[in-house]
C-alpha cells in the first residue's frame, strides 16, 4: 500500500461518514431516552478533551522539539482548573443550569444585568479571537496532507498543481459543510447536542489511541526511553534549553488555565452540555489523566524525530513523518486520522458554539426588533431563520480562519498561533471571575475592561502575527506607529526584554483587570445587576424559584413572627395551625416544609409584593443577613409603595366594575320584577272578567225568582261558558309559565311534520265550515322529518289556522296553508284574506295578553296567550314563528323548523 | 232619546248582566262596546250617568273620562268607573281625572244598583219597555 493524498482524503471522508453515523445514533438514542451511556461522566470527560486539538497532536511535539518542556504548560493550566473544579467549574455549571445559560457571552451578559451590549461584544470578540485557532487546525490538516503527499513520488495524486492555500481552502470549505450538516440540523432550546458530543467523545478516543500508537512505535524503533534520551543528549539537544520556569511559563500556564474556561467550545462541552453536576467530579481527575496520557510520548517522539529525521524537517509533523519515514504506512494513516480527529472535533464544536452565540445574541435580537411591530410569525419561520443564521456564521467563522491562515502562511509553527487565540479569549477571564466572586463589578466596567483588553491584544498579539506578510506591520513592530516607540506592539510603555507572549498577556490582562476594578468602584450597578450579582454569588445558598425558593431550617417561631407582622395575628395563626394539623405535630415543634415556606411566601407576596416577601423569608430561612438584599429592600420600599398603591387602585377599579355589574343585574331584576307585576296584574284582569260575569249572573239567578225559563237557561249557559273560559285561561297561564321556566318535561323526537299539519287541518276543518271559511292547503312538502313534540307542533298549527279563521273579518273568508322545504328548513305558512294586523300592532302581536282588534270582542275573544305560547313552543323545537307579509291581504304567519331527514 | 244609564263595556257577558240588573231596577239603558263610541253616545243620548270600564278597546276609559271632563257640555256627567284591576294606581288616575265613584270587578249586582241609585236617585218611572 502506498499512501497518497487521494487515499488519505478518501479515508478522511470515510471517517467523517463514520462520525455522522455516531452522531445520528447518539441523537436517536437520546430521543428514545435510552442513551444513559451517552450521559455517563466518561463520555462527558472525553468530550471535554476536545481541548486537545491538532495543536496538541502535532504542535506539542513541535513545541517540545523547539522549546523542551514548555508544552507541558498547555496541560498544566487545565489540570489546575479541573483539580480545583470545586471553586470555579462547579459554580459555572450550577449558575448556568439555574439561569439557563447557553454560552460564555450569555453567562457574562446575564451576570451584568442581562446586558445585550456585553453579549454582542463578547460574541464579536470571540469570533475574531478564534480565527487564528481555526487557522491552526486548517494549517495542521493541510500540512499533514502535504506531508503524506510529499512522501512518495506520486503522492500528490489529484492534488497536483494545487498549493497549500488551495488545499487549505478546500479543507475549510469541507469543514464548513461538514459542521453545518453536523451541528445545525435542529435547534434545541437547551443547546445540548448529544449526538455531536458522542462523536466528539469517539474522536477523543481515536486521537489518544493514534498518538499512543505512534509513541509506542517510536519507543520500539528507538530502542526504549533511555536510548532516545541518550541519543538526544549526544546530539546536543538540551531538553531545558531555556529557563523553563520563567515569565513565559507563568504566562502560558495562566493562558491555558483561562482557555479551558473561556474558549467557547470548552464552555459548551464543560458547562452547557453538562447533564449532571456530579460528572464534574469524575472529569476532575479523568480529564487531567487524559491529558497526561496525551503528553506521555510527546518528548520521546520529539527527541527521536530530532535525532533521526533530516535537518530542516518540520517538527510539528514528526507524529506523522516518523511512521512514514519508517515505511509504516498503516500507522501513518492512523496518525493522520488521529490528527484529523483532533482538528475536526475542535472545528465542529468551536463553530457550533460560536454560531450559537452569533444567532442568539446578534441575529435573534435583530430579528425580534424587526418583527416587533408585525408580530412574531410561526415558530417554523423563526427556527429556519435561526438555523440559517447559524449556517451563515459557521461559514463566516471558517472563512475568517482561512483568511488568517492565508495572511500568516509564512510562519511554520503551530503553537504560537494557538497562543494568540488563547490570549484573546483570556480577555473574558476577569469578567467571568468577577461574575463568580465579586459582587460590586458593574456592567459598564466589564464592558470597558473587555474592550481595553481586546485592543491591547489586537495590538500586541494579533497584529504582530501578520508581520511576516505585511511590511507595514513589520515596521510598526520595530519602530512603533508613526515612530512612537512606547507604542511598539511588543514593547508597550517601554516594557522591553519580556517574552512577546508574556508581554501581551501581561499588558492585556493587567489593563483589563485594572479597568474592571477601578471602573466598578467608580460606576454604579443597575437594580437588575444587583439582583443578578446576588443570584450568581449566592448560587449555592438560595435556590432559584423553580427548585423551591428557599431551603433551610427555619424555626417556626421566627416565621410566625414575620407572618404575624405582615398578615396580622389571626391569619398567621390560621396558617400555622393548618400546617401543624397537616403535619400532625404540635405547633411548637413544627418544622416548616419547603412547601409551607413557599405557601407562606405567596401569602406574604399578596401583602407586600413578591420580591419583598422573598427577601423577608430568605432572611429568616437562611438565617444570615444578606446586606445587599437589605439594601435592595430599602431601595425597593418606594417601589413597593408605588406598586401597592397601584394594586389598591386596581382593586378599587375592580370593585367599581363589580358594583356596576351588580347595578346592571339589579336593574334587570327590577325589570323582571316589573314584568312579573305587569303579568300578575294582567292575569288578575283576565281572571276577574269571567269571574265578574259568573258572579253577576249567579246573583241574578239567586235573586230573581220570576225569571223566564228561556232567560234562566241563557244565563246558566253564560255562566258555564265563562267558567270554561276561566279554566282554559288558567291552563294557558300555567302552560306558558311552565314553558318559560323550561320545567315541563319536554322531549323532541323525530316526527313527520306533514303529519302534524294534516292533523291540524283536520281539526280546523269543522271550525272553518262553521264560519263559512274556505280552508285550503296549497303546495305541500312531502316526507319531512323534524325534531318536535308532535302534539305541541299540532297545537301551534291549530292555533295559527284557527286564529286565521276566527279573527278573519272578511266577507268571504279564506285561509290558505302551504308548506315547503327551503335551505334545509321546513317552512309552513298560514295566510288569510281578513283584516290583517295593523302596522302599529305587528310589533306587539306576540306579547302576552295582547289581543288584536277582533280578539278583544266578538265571539272568539281570547286571553291573548295563544301566540306567545306558540312562539315559545316553536323555539323549544329550535324553530321560529314569525309574522310575515303574506300573499293574501290578511295576516300571514310562518313556522320554520330544522329538518333532520327527508 | 235620552237614557238613564250609558254603559261602556267590551265584555259581552258583563254587559248583558249589567243591562239586565239595571233595567230590572227601572232605569233605561244604552251601551257601547269600545272607547271611540262613548263620547258620541253621551252626546246623542244625554245619559244621567255613565258606567265606564277602564280596559276598553280602541280608547281606554281614562282617555274617555279625560275628554268628558274637558268638554263643557259633559263636564258634570256623573261617571261610575268599573275596573277589573282594582289597583290603587288605576284608582288614583281615575280620581284625578274626575271619576265620581268606583266599583271593582267582580262586584255584587246590588252594589252597582245601590251606587247608581245613590247618584241619580230612583228611576223617574217604572218603565220596563
Amino acid at each position: 500500500m502506498t499512501l497518497t493524498a487521494d487515499l488519505v482524503i478518501a479515508t478522511a471522508i470515510a471517517y467523517v461518514g463514520l462520525l455522522f453515523l455516531i452522531a445520528y445514533i447518539g441523537d436517536s438514542h437520546t430521543r428514545r431516552r435510552a442513551g444513559s451511556f451517552l450521559r455517563s461522566p466518561f463520555v462527558y470527560t472525553l468530550s471535554i478533551s476536545v481541548y486537545c486539538t491538532s495543536w496538541t497532536f502535532y504542535g506539542a511535539v513541535g513545541t517540545a522539539a523547539r522549546s523542551g518542556l514548555e508544552f507541558v504548560t498547555i496541560y498544566l493550566g487545565p489540570t489546575l482548573v479541573f483539580l480545583g473544579w470545586w471553586f470555579i467549574l462547579r459554580r459555572l455549571v450550577r449558575i448556568s443550569h439555574d439561569q439557563r445559560i447557553t454560552s460564555i457571552a450569555d453567562l457574562v451578559s446575564s451576570r451584568f444585568g442581562k446586558s445585550s451590549r456585553l453579549a454582542v461584544l463578547i460574541t464579536i470578540l470571540a469570533v475574531i479571537a478564534i480565527a487564528p485557532y481555526i487557522a491552526l487546525q486548517l494549517k495542521a490538516i493541510t500540512s499533514s496532507i502535504e506531508a503524506i503527499a510529499g512522501s512518495s513520488e506520486f503522492g500528490r495524486g489529484s492534488l497536483e498543481g494545487l498549493d497549500d492555500v488551495g488545499l487549505a481552502l478546500g479543507v475549510a470549505a469541507g469543514m464548513a459543510m461538514f459542521t453545518i450538516l453536523f451541528g445545525t440540523r435542529n435547534v434545541d432550546a437547551k443547546e445540548q447536542h448529544h449526538g455531536v458530543v458522542a462523536a466528539i467523545a469517539f474522536e477523543a478516543i481515536v486521537k489518544l489511541t493514534a498518538l499512543i500508537s505512534v509513541g509506542i512505535f517510536v519507543l520500539y524503533i528507538g530502542g526504549g526511553i533511555d536510548p532516545i534520551f541518550a541519543n538526544a543528549a549526544r546530539a546536543g539537544i538540551e531538553i531545558n534549553e531555556r529557563n523553563a520556569f520563567g515569565d513565559r511559563w507563568v504566562a502560558m500556564t495562566l493562558l491555558a488555565a483561562s482557555a479551558v474556561i473561556c474558549l467557547p467550545r470548552q464552555f459548551q462541552v464543560t458547562v452547557v452540555e453538562n447533564s449532571d453536576e456530579s460528572h464534574l467530579r469524575t472529569a476532575s481527575w479523568v480529564f487531567p489523566g487524559y491529558m497526561l496520557a496525551m503528553s506521555l510520548f510527546i518528548l520521546p517522539i520529539a527527541l527521536y524525530g530530532l535525532t533521526s529525521m533530516p535537518a530542516g524537517s518540520n517538527p510539528d509533523m514528526f507524529t506523522l513523518t516518523l511512521p512514514l519515514a519508517a515505511g509504516q504506512d498503516g500507522l501513518a494513516l492512523f496518525a493522520f486520522i488521529g490528527g484529523f480527529s483532533s482538528a475536526t472535533s475542535m472545528i465542529i464544536l468551536e463553530s457550533i458554539a460560536l454560531s450559537i452565540m452569533v444567532s442568539n445574541h446578534i441575529v435573534v435580537p435583530i430579528m425580534l426588533r424587526m418583527t416587533a411591530n408585525t408580530g412574531v410569525d410561526d415558530g417554523q419561520g423563526v427556527r429556519a431563520i435561526i438555523l440559517n443564521a447559524r449556517r451563515f456564521s459557521i461559514i463566516l467563522i471558517l472563512f475568517l480562519g482561512f483568511g488568517y491562515f492565508y495572511l500568516t502562511r509564512g510562519s511554520d509553527a503551530l503553537a504560537p498561533i494557538g497562543l494568540i487565540s488563547f490570549t484573546g479569549v483570556a480577555q473574558f477571564l476577569p469578567a467571568i471571575l468577577a461574575s463568580l466572586f465579586w459582587r460590586d463589578a458593574s456592567a459598564k466596567a466589564a464592558t470597558a475592561a473587555i474592550i481595553v483588553g481586546f485592543i491591547v491584544w489586537l495590538w500586541s498579539s494579533f497584529m504582530p502575527s501578520f508581520s511576516s506578510s505585511s511590511q507595514l506591520v513589520a515596521q510598526i513592530m520595530t519602530q512603533g506607529p508613526a515612530g512612537i516607540t512606547w507604542l511598539r506592539p511588543q514593547a508597550l510603555f517601554g516594557l522591553e526584554n519580556l517574552d512577546p507572549l508574556a508581554h501581551a498577556v501581561f499588558w492585556s490582562l493587567f489593563l483589563n483587570t485594572s479597568v474592571l476594578i477601578i471602573g466598578s468602584l467608580i460606576t454604579s450597578q443597575s437594580a437588575l445587576e444587583h439582583v443578578q450579582a446576588a443570584l450568581f454569588l449566592n448560587v449555592f445558598r438560595n435556590r432559584p424559584e423553580n427548585a423551591g425558593p428557599l431551603r433551610g431550617s427555619a424555626a417556626a417561631d421566627d416565621l410566625f413572627l414575620v407572618a404575624r407582622r405582615v398578615l396580622g395575628h389571626g391569619r398567621a395563626v390560621a396558617l400555622f395551625s393548618e400546617e401543624a394539623k397537616q403535619a400532625r405535630m404540635p405547633w411548637s415543634s413544627l418544622e416548616p416544609s419547603p412547601a409551607f415556606i413557599r405557601k407562606l411566601e405567596r401569602e406574604l407576596a399578596g401583602s407586600i409584593g413578591a420580591a419583598s416577601a422573598h427577601v423577608m423569608l430568605s432572611k429568616v430561612v437562611s438565617g444570615d443577613a444578606i446586606s445587599l438584599e437589605e439594601v435592595m429592600q430599602m431601595a425597593d420600599e418606594t417601589q413597593q409603595a408605588i406598586e401597592y398603591s397601584q394594586e389598591l387602585e386596581k382593586t378599587s377599579n375592580e370593585l367599581r366594575a363589580t358594583a356596576e355589574k351588580l347595578e346592571v343585574a339589579n336593574q334587570q331584576l327590577r325589570k323582571v320584577d316589573l314584568q312579573k307585576d305587569e303579568f300578575l296584574s294582567q292575569v288578575s284582569h283576565e281572571v276577574r272578567t269571567p269571574m265578574t260575569a259568573i258572579r253577576a249572573f249567579s246573583e241574578i239567578l239567586l235573586n230573581e225568582a220570576d225569571l223566564e225559563d228561556q232567560s234562566r237557561e241563557k244565563f246558566v249557559r253564560t255562566i258555564h261558558k265563562e267558567s270554561l273560559r276561566l279554566t282554559s285561561l288558567l291552563d294557558e297561564i300555567l302552560d306558558l309559565s311552565a314553558l318559560e321556566r323550561g320545567e315541563r318535561s319536554w322531549e323532541n323526537r323525530p316526527v313527520s311534520a306533514e303529519g302534524a299539519l294534516d292533523q291540524a287541518l283536520r281539526v280546523c276543518d269543522a271550525l272553518a265550515r262553521q264560519n263559512n271559511t274556505k280552508l285550503e292547503a296549497l303546495e305541500r312538502a312531502r316526507n319531512v322529518t323534524v325534531l318536535a313534540e308532535p302534539d305541541r307542533l299540532s297545537q301551534v298549527l291549530i292555533n295559527l289556522i284557527s286564529n286565521a279563521i276566527k279573527y278573519n273579518g272578511a266577507i268571504q273568508p279564506e285561509v290558505e296553508v302551504r308548506s315547503r322545504i327551503e335551505n334545509n328548513r321546513y317552512v309552513v305558512e298560514v295566510c288569510d284574506n281578513g283584516l290583517g294586523i295593523a302596522e302599529e300592532e305587528r310589533a306587539r302581536i306576540f306579547d302576552k295578553f295582547y289581543r288584536g282588534r277582533l280578539g278583544e270582542t266578538g265571539p272568539y275573544a281570547g286571553a291573548g296567550l295563544g301566540l306567545p305560547i306558540s312562539r315559545e313552543i316553536i323555539s323549544r323545537m329550535n324553530g321560529t314563528l314569525d309574522l310575515i307579509p303574506g300573499w293574501l291581504e290578511g295576516a300571514c304567519f310562518r313556522v320554520t323548523l330544522p329538518i333532520i331527514a327527508r | 232619546m235620552a237614557v238613564d244609564i250609558l254603559i261602556a263595556e267590551d265584555e259581552p257577558s258583563i254587559l248583558e248582566a249589567l243591562d239586565f240588573v239595571l233595567q230590572r231596577a227601572g232605569w233605561s239603558i244604552a251601551s257601547v262596546m269600545d272607547g271611540e263610541a262613548v263620547i258620541d253616545a253621551v252626546r246623542r243620548m244625554q245619559p244621567r250617568i255613565l258606567v265606564l270600564d277602564i280596559m276598553l278597546p280602541k280608547r281606554s276609559g281614562f282617555e274617555v273620562l279625560k275628554q268628558i271632563r274637558g268638554d263643557q257640555s259633559t263636564r258634570d256627567l256623573p261617571v261610575l268607573v268599573l275596573t277589573a284591576k282594582g289597583q290603587q294606581q288605576d284608582r288614583r288616575v281615575a280620581e284625578e281625572l274626575g271619576a265620581d265613584v268606583f266599583v271593582t270587578k267582580p262586584y255584587a249586582n246590588a252594589e252597582v244598583v245601590d251606587t247608581v241609585r245613590r247618584m241619580i236617585g230612583n228611576p223617574a218611572s217604572r218603565n220596563t219597555s
